[in-house]
């Protein structure tokens, strides 16, 4: 322990021995599970909205501070495997508030993961992202929707059981039209790329609002509701059932809370797969080509690049994510309609990206976490929060109201402090810190060369 | 059959014309160099040749073939690589990586391979690192082989460019003022080095440079532009003593 020598902050000095971080993890994971098992069961407490807000985002943080550790890569996958699939399921038997607010993490986490591909890695920017959702979306609930659409006039409608089938036509059929949108725009860049995204964006949720007529095909501006839900496997509601029974978890509705679950793993399955994707595209010839576009257009031509084909690869990959999300969702939600899938969330899903770090896969999983959580949960207790405290409060001063002013500020304050975002990838951070280097040299550089 | 042939090309910005119809012809392991005052249209030509600006007449000969109206990407499978007068690494990747990108061209693993790691992806990912480390080597940044292209020096920048364009493995290279900021000492190893991949490599090379005793001692054939105009051609001692050469560099 030569290095030991050297004073060191204590704290600092026990954390970087793998064993003690390893064990101040599962500390750490023990006591915000047990202090999340008390505050649900206190939920008449008068700061139960506060509790519940912090106690939560510091429990679901886990996974990212697990994967961050300074531990063996065996010790932290067992750690995250425990939380994932163990603690995180308990605990929404515990309060199914909790589990679905898990779903929709992953769920926005395996969109964000795909605008990823295309703005992080390859540096294209989308604006229209949720168009691949809203189509795998659409996919499975035109074909399994109760709605009097032309699908179920003409019996066309498929049996919930062709779930897991719709799952890989939702990210073909995503791909196609990521190509589509691609094939338009592959000489365009930044802005202009941008506009022509977010009209495409825009195209899809219209054609969705819109073609009721002349034939029904997505029920308009009501919606697709009834749609159908991949059937429950009896194994995961006996398993729902013991674990209940084993830590005496009275559960209200066993049947949908067992429901709840299958999507649960559904979507961490989903996002597993992924991540795995998206880290073996980054580190293959396919990635490699895909930073040298982003660095430089003209180089990576010259070197052999098709930019033709790497660009409409980015948009297909990526478009495929957010289809195969999207087929999930609306098997989930099991009722959509186009409000769903507008601008807002686009830019929602961008704004996860950008404070998370584009182009680091941990980062965008963490800035999906981190807006999805003020979107969903901390507005929410914020708001019945300052409603305990002050019930004469005009609605309009809701903290739920001021959702898009949130993710604005957000941007902003990011953009001031840390512009490549909470988790910079390594490449992103040098290139920002690099353009304010060149910017200040700037001046006395063209001076010599005239 | 020359390797590579410039038959009248030409081309035109607005009312300027950058390259007026030039015609010549380089042969086979040749060093052929292109000389010429600034504007003289010499890097518009290496635009024209690699397609990254498409003549508006003219045709280009590769090989017996046109190749005006390829894509640049395509172009560069075919076996033409060049290097940047105002050098286009790709600035926040490392040496090694940047030479990876230019094997683009000799892979063959597809999105599935990869993304499923299957023995042949490895083995070609194995295959492509082993390359890129020799020809860094080979060029002196063997050392620096993980460190960002944009914090090598001017030289070394220089140097890494020329790996990665050989990694495309091309027939024809071509130098866009390789010793462009090199001290002496420096321009003498790059002569060196350019000799050796010629022969290595057994390549065909087309130079643009400034500096004149890099060009005469190293080139054995020069042509000359200016105003885009072809104005002299020959071995460099005929166009060292050539009238409109003289003018065109010493001329009002």
């Amino acid at each position: 322990m030569a290095a030991a020598s050297i004073p060191q902050n204590p704290v600092q000095d026990f954390l970087k021995k793998p064993i003690n971080v390893t064990l101040a993890m599962i500390a750490y994971v023990v006591v915000t599970t047990v202090a999340m098992v008390l505050i649900s069961n206190s939920r008449q407490a008068a700061l139960y909205p506060l509790f519940n807000m912090i106690g939560f985002t510091a429990f679901i943080l886990s996974p990212i501070l697990i994967i961050s550790i300074p531990a063996p890569n065996l010790w932290r996958g067992l750690l995250l495997v425990a939380f994932v699939f163990f603690v995180v399921p308990v605990i929404g038997l515990v309060n199914t508030a909790y589990l679905e607010l898990a779903i929709q993490i992953s769920l926005f986490a395996g969109m964000a993961l795909g605008l990823n591909i295309v703005v992080g890695f390859a540096g294209l920017l989308d604006l229209g992202y949720v168009a691949f959702f809203a189509s795998g979306a659409y996919l499975w609930g035109m074909f399994t929707s109760e709605a009097n659409t032309v699908f179920r006039q003409n019996g066309w409608t498929v049996d919930p059981a062709n779930f897991y089938a719709f799952l890989v036509l939702g990210i073909i059929v995503a791909a196609i039209i990521g190509i589509l949108l691609g094939s338009p725009v592959i000489r365009l860049k930044g802005d202009y790329l941008a506009i022509v995204t977010l009209g495409f964006g825009e195209l899809i949720r219209i054609l969705a609002r819109n073609l009721d007529q002349p034939v029904n095909l997505t029920n308009g501006s009501q919606g697709l509701h009834s749609i159908g839900r991949p059937p429950l496997p009896d194994f995961l509601q006996s398993l729902t059932d013991g674990v209940a029974d084993f830590f005496q978890i009275p559960l209200a509705a066993p049947g949908p809370i067992a429901r709840q679950l299958m999507f649960y793993f559904l979507a961490i399955g989903l996002i597993g797969l992924i991540i795995v994707v998206a880290r073996s595209l980054e580190e293959s010839p396919i990635g490699r080509a895909w930073t040298a576009i982003r660095e430089d257009e003209v180089a990576a031509r010259a070197m052999g690049v098709s930019l033709v084909r790497m660009k409409l690869l980015a948009f297909a990959t990526g478009a495929s994510f957010g289809g195969a999300v999207g087929v999930l969702y609306a098997a989930k939600q099991t009722f959509i309609d186009p409000t769903s899938f507008g601008l807002l969330q686009s830019i929602g899903i961008l704004v996860m990206v950008i404070v998370g770090g584009m182009g680091n896969i941990k980062g965008v999983l963490l800035g999906a976490m981190i807006i999805t959580l003020v979107d969903q949960h901390i507005l929410n207790n914020l708001s019945a929060l300052i409603r305990a405290a002050v019930p004469t409060l005009p609605s309009s001063l809701d903290p739920t109201k001021y959702q898009p002013f949130i993710f604005g500020l957000l941007l902003v304050l990011m953009m001031i402090f840390r512009p490549a975002g909470l988790l910079p990838a390594a490449r992103r951070r040098l290139e920002l810190l690099a353009e304010r280097e060149e910017k200040i040299e700037e001046e006395p550089k063209t001076k010599k060369v005239k | 059959m020359s390797i590579f042939e410039s038959r009248g090309a030409t081309r035109r910005f607005g009312g300027l014309v950058a390259v007026d119809s030039v015609s010549f012809a380089v042969e086979q392991g040749e060093i052929f160099g292109l000389i010429g005052p600034n504007g003289a249209g010499k890097t518009t030509m290496f635009n024209l040749i690699t397609a990254l600006t498409p003549p508006t007449s003219g045709q280009l000969l590769f090989q017996g073939q046109n190749i005006v109206g390829k894509q640049p990407h395509q172009i560069a499978a075919m076996g033409i690589a060049r290097t940047f007068q105002n050098i286009r690494l790709f600035g926040n990747l490392s040496a090694l990586e940047n030479v990876k990108v230019a094997q683009h061209t000799h892979t063959h693993a597809n999105v599935f391979a990869g993304i499923l790691g299957t023995p042949g992806a490895r083995e070609e990912a194995r295959r492509v690192e082993a390359k890129a480390r020799e020809l860094l080597r080979l060029v002196g940044l063997g050392e620096s082989a993980d460190e960002k292209a944009k914090n090598f020096s001017y030289g070394d920048q220089r140097r890494l460019e020329i790996a990665r364009a050989l990694a495309l493995e091309p027939k024809l290279l071509l130098l866009d003022e390789p010793g462009a900021g090199m001290n002496p000492n420096e321009k003498g190893i790059l002569s060196d080095l350019i000799r050796q991949i010629r022969d290595q490599f057994n390549l065909t090379i087309i130079l643009i440079e400034h500096h004149v005793p890099l060009v005469m001692g190293l080139c054995d054939r020069i042509a000359v532009l200016n105003f885009g105009q072809l104005i002299a051609l020959g071995k460099p001692a005929e166009v060292q003593s050539d009238p409109a050469v003289i003018d065109a560099y010493l001329g009002d």
